[in-house]
């Protein structure tokens, strides 16, 4: 909607990433155009400044009404025995109303980011872990392991805001503080260089030899002798140092990125790292700290796990939620010809879009995916930008409210969940018991 | 709408009713008086011989917040064995030790709860505790918000600030987390993990503070009656679990000077070190305390024999007793400068001397305090066992001869090593009706609530008149929520949702300033979103935020 007044906004929630920064400075001109002004990184960029097409709801390509788009959903839900919820690429207010609508139509719930999400999810389900926040990284940490990634692809401002920090709560002189980066090749590692010039140490290996490079780390810290002198091209010498460095440290902080360990037992290889964290624990301190996230992931299970006691991905079939982290997997229940429907969602990202399906296909997305090819293509505004929200943080402990920035004409997606629920309880009489 | 419950048999201690037979008037979801001989009454319900209550009033339960949902997210297995149907009226979920939201709210009312407390929600986390108990249906709830081991007032008690400056954070925390009261973990000490100490016993010095566990606690309480919150200082007290404990808990009734505290599942903190084992009950002790200390009151969280989840702020107890997690995995945090969380799943058996000793050593406290007034039923859930074992609970106060059957298939080390069974006492309906209504409303500070005198909220639970309680307690004949039927024959038969409770009380703004400034150079978010507005708390027509009376600010009484 053009013609609104240009302003200012001053501490900007930005759902672009796992960190939710929230100091965020953005403009708004007279055609609701944002631009980021301050406190800006590659992702939320991205994410503000993107120009909204126009757009309608539509069927079969064909532009509609936004009620005509929502009962025609509605008769494709009504008339499925197994509908597939996907891509869920919200925050928690629309993940109520898709668990509601999912209660009712008894369909199987999916997240994107799920495969790297069950990296950690299943570490917690089989053994727990110890972890820690932001903010009591941003004070406390003294030496910061890296495995497997360069954070900042992921989370852009991550060492900005938690390690090179200037003040600390308890006088840290924070420039001083030690980063090592373990495994990966050619990882980016500028982000870990202290505003003195003191570089990382990079202990570089393949992605795929980090399951054995962590477990000989975690042998090691555990007091175990290792015959070896090199695991898959890391000096045990160098392995034998970090254990000293983290055992001697105050407050290390193992951290990782699940969507980095795109390898065979990446799950093996979080579950070293936290055991060895707890390990530490026994004389000194030190937390892991998942990073990467977003999409809305981290709020989706959150959501999902109280009100139906299971992160996603879960079923409602049987009237009751079931859980199952390789079974409800989108991409295996549409390989396998085991759903009838596929409701596709993505409000804050246009470029997630959904696979290509012959079965029902509704995608209730980003005004910028037009969904041409869906049965029903109903645009949402984007919660953050276009209408309130709220979110949680990756390290899960923080959640935030998300703004609203300009006016939209766009329906939010709780609302066109609850127009579809409505419009199925209209009709529903006869409908399957519930 | 004007309705009758005609001829119950009436407890209702707050007004000093015991088991008298009267009519009870509710009108637009309040108790009214006799209405005139010319009104219509809508509707009436024959109570004839049924034992007619408030609704009951859970003072401390772990319902909404991050621990609970890392409880949740870890446990499936426990989950899977519990599933909860969608039905026409209500959502579908799942049950036993962590139940999902809905699931909670349905199986309070069905029970004849109306109310529940989470007392353990993390200001910083204050968001997700109210997101949680927003997705939890019928039942009134609210929170008390964890402070005592959060950066900014430990350096206010380093900086040795004058208690008013003290009593305004207090009173900001409390807005700012739409909180009810405030609750202390381990005073000092979840921080004092932080700095890798093991134990902080109460004139243990925190290393980077230098401030002790009384100190703490002596600044809170004093905040708290000063501020004149109704609920006193609610205290999850030093070494949790520890064998001898009982002499901390002791000594924390004494460290507050006479201003209230609250000491919350004291069962865990009445531990001695006699016999072969080490291990012994201090409950004789502790309940002479509170009977002599009229300041102190206290819930029980008695442990009952089954699976369950342990879920504390308490992360520095809790790393200590991930050994014994059952199944075997534990979540530990450092949570935000601010707080910390532990969740251990547990198992208690009845043929495990520790185990059975602690079943005793709670039942001991609630058979041995005289004051129901001061003494609350509570499993601490889920810590003890899940809330859903109250019924149980009230049949072993009230019922000896199935107390003492229960005892004779403990640990015999155990049963050697307790009173038990020499303690004739059982409660009395009237009892019951203090511990979980009257008195909990009390203590919580729900001035409509708790009690069945005009003016009351209409919560109101009618039970039909078993000799065998567990069977009365488990499935009530209705349930009354603001005056709708909201479950009939222990079923839900209408989902309504309840209301936040909380306090206002009055603070100097103007501490903002620093607040705001301290949050910009040391925290990860800002001030203004660390606030949890009304507005979110009212969500998509949920039930809104209930401001209760404070007492006003008192003047400083030292």
């Amino acid at each position: 909607m053009a013609n609104s007044s240009a302003s200012t906004f001053e501490a900007v929630t930005c759902p672009a990433c796992g960190l939710l920064c929230d100091d965020v400075r953005i403009e708004r001109d007279s055609t609701d155009r944002l631009k980021v002004i301050d406190k800006g990184c590659a992702k939320s960029v991205t994410f503000f400044e993107r120009v909204v097409q126009k757009s309608s709801p539509s069927i079969t390509g064909k532009a509609v009404s936004l009620t005509e788009a929502i009962n025609k959903a509605a008769d494709i839900l009504r008339s499925t025995n197994q509908p597939l919820f996907a891509g869920l690429g919200t925050e928690v207010q629309g993940m109520r109303s898709v668990l509601s609508l999912a209660d009712k139509v008894g369909a199987t719930l999916d997240h994107m980011n799920a495969d790297s999400s069950f990296r950690n999810t299943l570490v917690v389900q089989n053994s727990g872990w110890q972890v820690t926040t932001l903010t009591e990284v941003r004070n406390r940490v003294d030496l910061l392991l890296v495995i497997g990634s360069d954070i900042v692809s992921h989370n852009p401002r991550f060492f900005e805001r938690n390690v090179w920090n200037k003040e600390s709560m308890f006088d840290q002189d924070t420039s001083a503080r030690e980063v090592v980066y373990l495994g990966g090749q050619n990882i980016d590692t500028f982000a870990g260089v202290s505003p003195k010039g003191v570089k990382p140490t990079v202990l570089p290996c393949d992605l795929e030899s980090l399951p054995e490079v962590v477990a000989a780390l975690r042998a090691i810290i555990s007091g175990k002798t290792l015959i070896a002198t090199e695991v898959s091209g890391v000096k045990v010498r160098d392995l034998e140092s970090l254990s000293e460095r983290l055992k001697a440290a105050k407050y290390s902080v193992v951290t990782w990125v699940s969507s980095d360990l795109n390898i065979a037992h990446a799950e093996l290889t979080i579950q070293n790292i936290t055991e060895l964290v707890i390990k530490l624990n026994a004389k000194t301190r030190s937390s892991g700290l998942p990073l990467g996230g977003s999409e809305g992931d981290s709020s989706v299970n959150q959501t999902s796990t109280w009100i139906s006691g299971y992160p996603v991905r879960s079923r409602f079939a049987r009237k009751h939620p079931e859980y199952d982290p390789h079974h409800f997997s989108a991409a295996q229940l549409l390989n396998n010809g085991e759903a009838d429907a596929l409701v596709w969602i993505s409000e804050f990202n246009p470029d997630k879009t959904p696979p290509n399906v012959n079965i029902p296909k509704i995608v209730i997305g980003h005004a910028n995916m037009q969904g041409n090819d869906a049965d029903v293509f109903i645009p949402v505004s984007t919660s953050g930008i276009d209408n309130t929200g709220t979110m949680f943080r990756i390290d899960s402990s923080v959640s935030l409210p998300l703004g609203k920035l300009r006016e939209s004409a766009l329906p939010s997606l709780g609302e066109v969940m609850a127009a579809i629920e409505a419009a199925l309880s209209k009709n529903m009489k006869r409908a399957k018991p519930c | 709408m004007l309705i009758k419950l005609s001829g119950g048999k009436v407890y209702d201690p707050a007004h000093q009713i015991d088991g008298k037979v009267m009519d009870i008037y509710i009108r637009d979801g309040r108790i009214v008086s006799r209405p005139r001989d010319d009104e219509t009454i809508d509707q009436t319900y024959n109570l004839r011989d049924k034992v007619v209550m408030a609704g009951a009033i859970d003072m401390h339960t772990h319902i909404g917040g991050g621990k609970v949902n890392i409880a949740r997210m870890m446990l499936p297995e426990d989950h899977r064995a519990d599933p909860s149907q969608h039905s026409d009226l209500c959502r579908s979920g799942c049950g036993h030790a962590a139940p999902s939201t809905f699931t909670t709210g349905y199986r309070y009312a069905e029970m004849g709860y109306t109310a529940a407390f989470e007392p353990a929600l993390s200001p910083v986390n204050a968001r997700q505790s109210h997101l949680e108990m927003g997705d939890t249906p019928i039942i009134d709830k609210g929170g008390y918000a964890m402070i005592g081991s959060d950066d900014y007032f430990l350096r206010m008690l380093t900086a040795k600030k004058d208690q008013n400056a003290i009593n305004d954070y207090v009173a900001w925390i409390i807005h700012a987390s739409q909180a009810i009261g405030i609750k202390v973990v381990n005073p000092g000490g979840i921080s004092a993990f932080k700095f890798n100490q093991r134990a902080l016993d109460l004139d243990e010095k925190n290393v980077h503070y230098q401030v002790t566990p009384r100190e703490v606690l002596k600044a809170l309480s004093r905040a708290v009656h000063e501020l004149g919150v109704p609920h006193p200082l609610h205290v999850h007290a030093n070494n949790l679990g520890v064998p001898g404990n009982m002499d901390t808990t002791l000594k924390t009734m004494g460290a507050s000077e006479g201003y209230p505290l609250h000491l919350t599942h004291i069962q865990f903190h009445s531990y001695g070190t006699e016999g072969d084992r080490k291990f012994s009950s201090g409950a004789a002790q502790i309940a002479e305390a509170m009977n002599k200390n009229k300041h102190i009151s206290a819930d029980v969280g008695q442990i009952l024999f089954n699976q369950t989840v342990t879920a504390s702020g308490d992360n520095m107890r809790q790393f200590a007793n991930s050994g014994l997690a059952s199944p075997n995995k534990s979540v530990i945090m450092d949570i935000e400068c601010d707080s910390g969380c532990g969740v251990v799943p547990f198992k208690y058996k009845d043929k495990n001397f520790v185990n059975a000793l602690q079943w005793s050593i709670g039942l001991e406290i609630f058979l041995l305090c005289d004051d129901p007034w001061r003494t609350f039923l509570t499993t601490d859930h889920p810590n003890g066992a899940p809330f859903t074992s109250y019924p149980h609970l009230i049949r072993l106060l009230m019922d000896k001869s199935f107390r003492n059957d229960m005892f004779t298939k403990l640990n015999l080390d155990a049963q050697a090593m307790s009173t038990l069974n020499s303690i004739d006492r059982e409660y009395s309906l009237y009892e019951i009706a203090i511990m979980t209504r009257a008195g909990a409303a009390r203590l919580v500070g729900l001035h409509d609530r708790g009690h069945l005198g005009v003016g009351a909220g209409a919560d109101i639970t009618v039970y039909s008149d078993n000799p065998d309680r567990e069977k009365m307690f488990e499935k009530p004949d209705y349930v009354f929520k603001d005056g709708e039927l909201v479950v009939k024959d222990g079923q839900v038969v209408k989902v309504t949702w309840g209301h936040t409770h909380t306090v206002k009380p009055e603070f100097d703004r103007g501490i903002e300033k620093d607040i705001k400034q301290y949050f910009d150079t040391y925290h990860t978010m800002s001030m203004e979103n660390f606030k949890v507005s009304s507005d979110e708390i009212a969500e998509g027509g949920r039930g809104g935020v209930v401001v209760q009376a404070c007492e006003g600010r008192r003047e400083k009484s030292l």
